[in-house]
């Protein structure tokens, strides 16, 4: 019997076949480009048929409409614009406009945010976001220009057409360990869904672009001494972030360093300095952004844990080098989101869906909504935190 | 006429089942009924059995399956015991060593590395009784030692990693996790850490003689293979009788590269390169962190960095 010789090219079939289709390779052709010194190995290597998906998928919407910049300021003509008040007529709806396009569900439209009702009303929660996110935008292109340069970023950037950007984390527990003396598995050796699907560290997320743990793991001594309280296991959290980084971006190691001394500056390409602004950001954007709209989100929008869906590297880059290929939809709305209007931070943990009418004034006329003038008031006068 | 030149062994011997010569009344029985089994045939020796287990063999495999058990059961245990997510992400799973914190605590909490050092003890006593068996062996069969030897060099790689480079070290959270992934990871984790095993001598030395080793098996089982037709697998005759396999074999090798080894050193060279790369790769490992904590940087000291041109002029680390 030669039943064996069937048996095991059938075996051996099903196994390449799961090994091209199932891993996820990139098939030829790859792109390949040189960045650095020959014989370094500094290399990018790009997937041609991946790119070419790539492009088709970041293309930016062009404005709906070149806005005047002047007339009567919008302050002036609505009811609680807290934030954008500056705006003239006529910028403030071209934004409104793309607000919309870039962020509301097609059949929602405008009252994706708004009470169709009273368009001046908070009660609906994603406005009381949508304010705090425009805020956040402004910081973005006004603080962090080390990051986002003068291309910066747009609610396009991350929303894609989509209330929720394709890309965010959040406390990531599971599969949970059963517990009763059996390990814990020390937050790793599972598929990490933020870390490249690796068995790295699931959360290191949480640690480098929420907390603010050292990165930097390497001894800048040839030997010891110095007293590097860093092991392998840290390095392994460094990793986990770098896994993240490098699938959100698209990008190799060799991107921002040369891999023959990860952590020697000197020889990083300057992509790298580029890379060291946006962890700051991001740490900053998750706490002092997101984490303040927690009381604000409902529970659809947390993690399983409870935290608010945070902002990664992905949630702009979507797997690019730079986001959109570097277009900059700014150009249309540097004043909108090009300049900070008031950065004031109400109290969200007072906020009640369906009934607050104006975020962050508690002391209410008998409609639910003071005057005019109080809306329109400096960022001193009713400043209770501050980013 | 017989042919050696197939990708599998196109020759079986059957007849009566080999028993094997008679032990001495201090040792066990041999275990099991021999039988052929054809296909096995193929790739070795048809014959299947007897085995020698003794009380050596039999304690090994005992400890070693407890240790597998704690790892398998753990590594379940991780994904909260659903079966479907333990065959999914079995090649995620591992067994962590306990965090610094617990320095080199006997035992840690169970949740927190306990399991680890469990499972690490009993499989070091399965793979030094093993060891021993493997000796006694061959002693018994009043052969030489050399394949003991050769798994002490193993051994010492696995002490190294998981026992004594820790111990120096001062926390077992420097030894390598079990699991698939988790002990890849960890590998690549700790050339990252210590500034790049590439430039550890220990490490170019190891992976000179691994390449070696794969170099010289390549070259002498073509070598025996290609002169199959004269006799050729009848190395051992060959050493003391050299026939024509043995001498076309070394003409062509002193024609194509002017020396050649004789049927005798060629066993010679393959033992020594196996044994010496996890000896010398032990040996880079145990000063890495302990003598060295940055590698590349310990190159650069000693001139065997390439220096390379300023690239990237003009950057510099935004942090400071």
């Amino acid at each position: 019997m030669k039943l064996w010789i069937p048996f095991a090219a059938s075996a051996g079939t099903l196994l390449g076949v799961a090994m091209f289709i199932g891993a996820g390779w990139d098939a030829p052709p790859v792109e390949t480009t040189q960045i650095g010194y020959r014989g370094t190995g500094m290399y990018i290597h790009r997937d041609i048929e991946k790119q070419e998906a790539l492009r088709a998928a970041n293309v930016p919407p062009p404005a709906p409409w070149e806005a005047d910049p002047n007339g009567e300021k919008a302050s002036a003509l609505y009811q609680n614009v807290q934030v954008l008040g500056d705006l003239s007529d006529d910028q403030f709806n071209q934004f409104m406009a793309s607000i919309t396009e870039w962020v509301a569900p097609v059949e929602a439209g405008c009252n994706y945010c708004h009470n169709p009702e009273n368009l001046a009303s908070d009660e609906v929660y994603t406005k009381v976001v949508a304010r705090r996110m425009i805020q956040m935008t402004q910081a973005i292109n006004t603080d962090w220009k080390a990051h986002v340069g003068e291309t910066g970023a747009t609610c396009y950037t991350c929303h894609r057409g989509q209330p929720v950007p394709a890309s965010y984390w959040y406390q990531d527990l599971e599969p949970k360990p059963a517990g009763n003396m059996t390990q814990d598995r020390a937050g790793q050796n599972v598929v990490a869904k933020f870390a490249g699907n690796s068995s790295l560290p699931q959360n290191a997320l949480i640690d480098y672009l929420h907390g603010d743990k050292p990165i930097r793991v390497h001894s800048l001594t040839a030997l010891p001494g110095t007293d590097n309280p860093a092991g392998v296991k840290e390095t392994e959290g460094t990793w986990s972030l770098m896994m993240h980084m490098s699938e959100s971006l698209g990008a190799n190691c060799t991107t921002c360093h040369n891999s023959r001394a990860f952590n020697d500056w000197d020889q990083s390409p300057p992509q790298r300095v580029t890379a060291w602004h946006g962890i700051q950001m991001t740490r900053n954007l998750n706490t002092s952004y997101l984490d303040g709209l927690s009381p604000v989100f409902p529970a659809e929008r947390k993690g399983p844990e409870g935290d608010v869906f945070k902002v990664g590297c992905g949630t702009c880059h979507n797997g690019v080098q730079k986001p959109l290929y570097g277009t900059s939809m700014l150009q249309s709305y540097t004043d909108s989101l090009g300049k900070k209007g008031p950065a004031t931070v109400p109290d969200f943990t007072t906020y009640e869906p369906g009934k607050t009418q104006v975020m962050g004034q508690s002391a209410m006329g008998p409609n639910g909504l003071p005057g005019n003038s109080a809306l329109a008031a400096a960022p001193g006068d009713t400043k209770m935190a501050s980013d | 006429m017989s042919q050696y030149q197939n990708i599998v062994t196109a020759i079986q011997i059957t007849g009566p089942v080999e028993e094997g010569i008679a032990l001495p009344r201090t040792d066990s029985p041999r275990t099991g009924k021999p039988f052929f089994v054809s296909l096995l045939g193929r790739i070795g020796n048809a014959q299947i059995g007897p085995i020698y287990l003794g009380y050596l063999g039999t304690l090994s495999l005992v400890f070693g399956l407890i240790g597998f058990e704690i790892i398998g059961l753990n590594m379940w245990a991780s994904v909260g015991w659903d079966p479907i997510e333990f065959v999914r992400q079995l090649f995620w799973l591992g067994l962590e060593p306990p965090p610094a914190k617990y320095g080199l605590s006997v035992l840690p909490p169970l949740a927190e590395g306990g399991w680890w050092l469990i499972a690490g003890f009993f499989l070091t006593v399965s793979v030094l009784l093993w060891w021993v068996r493997v000796y006694r062996r061959a002693r018994q069969l009043e052969m030489g030692t050399h394949i003991a030897w050769a798994f002490a060099s193993a051994i010492w790689l696995f002490l190294v990693l998981g026992f004594i480079r820790p111990l120096l070290m001062g926390d077992f959270s420097e030894a390598v996790p079990f699991g698939i992934f988790p002990h890849l990871d960890w590998t690549a984790a700790f050339s990252i850490r210590y500034g790049n095993l590439y430039y550890n001598p220990f490490h170019c030395l190891s992976i000179a003689f691994l390449y070696g080793s794969v170099l010289l098996f390549a070259m002498h089982g073509a070598t025996i293979l290609a002169v199959g037709r004269y006799g050729g697998e009848r190395e051992l005759e060959q050493i003391t009788d050299r026939g024509t396999a043995s001498e076309r074999a070394a003409l062509f090798w002193r024609w194509t590269m002017g020396f050649n080894a004789t049927m005798e050193s060629i066993h010679r060279w393959a033992w020594w390169f196996a044994i010496l790369t996890p000896l010398t790769g032990g040996i880079g490992i145990l000063l890495t962190g302990t003598v060295v904590d940055n590698w590349y940087l310990w190159g650069v000291n000693h001139g065997i960095v390439a220096p390379l041109p300023d690239v990237y002029p003009g950057v510099t680390d935004p942090a400071q």
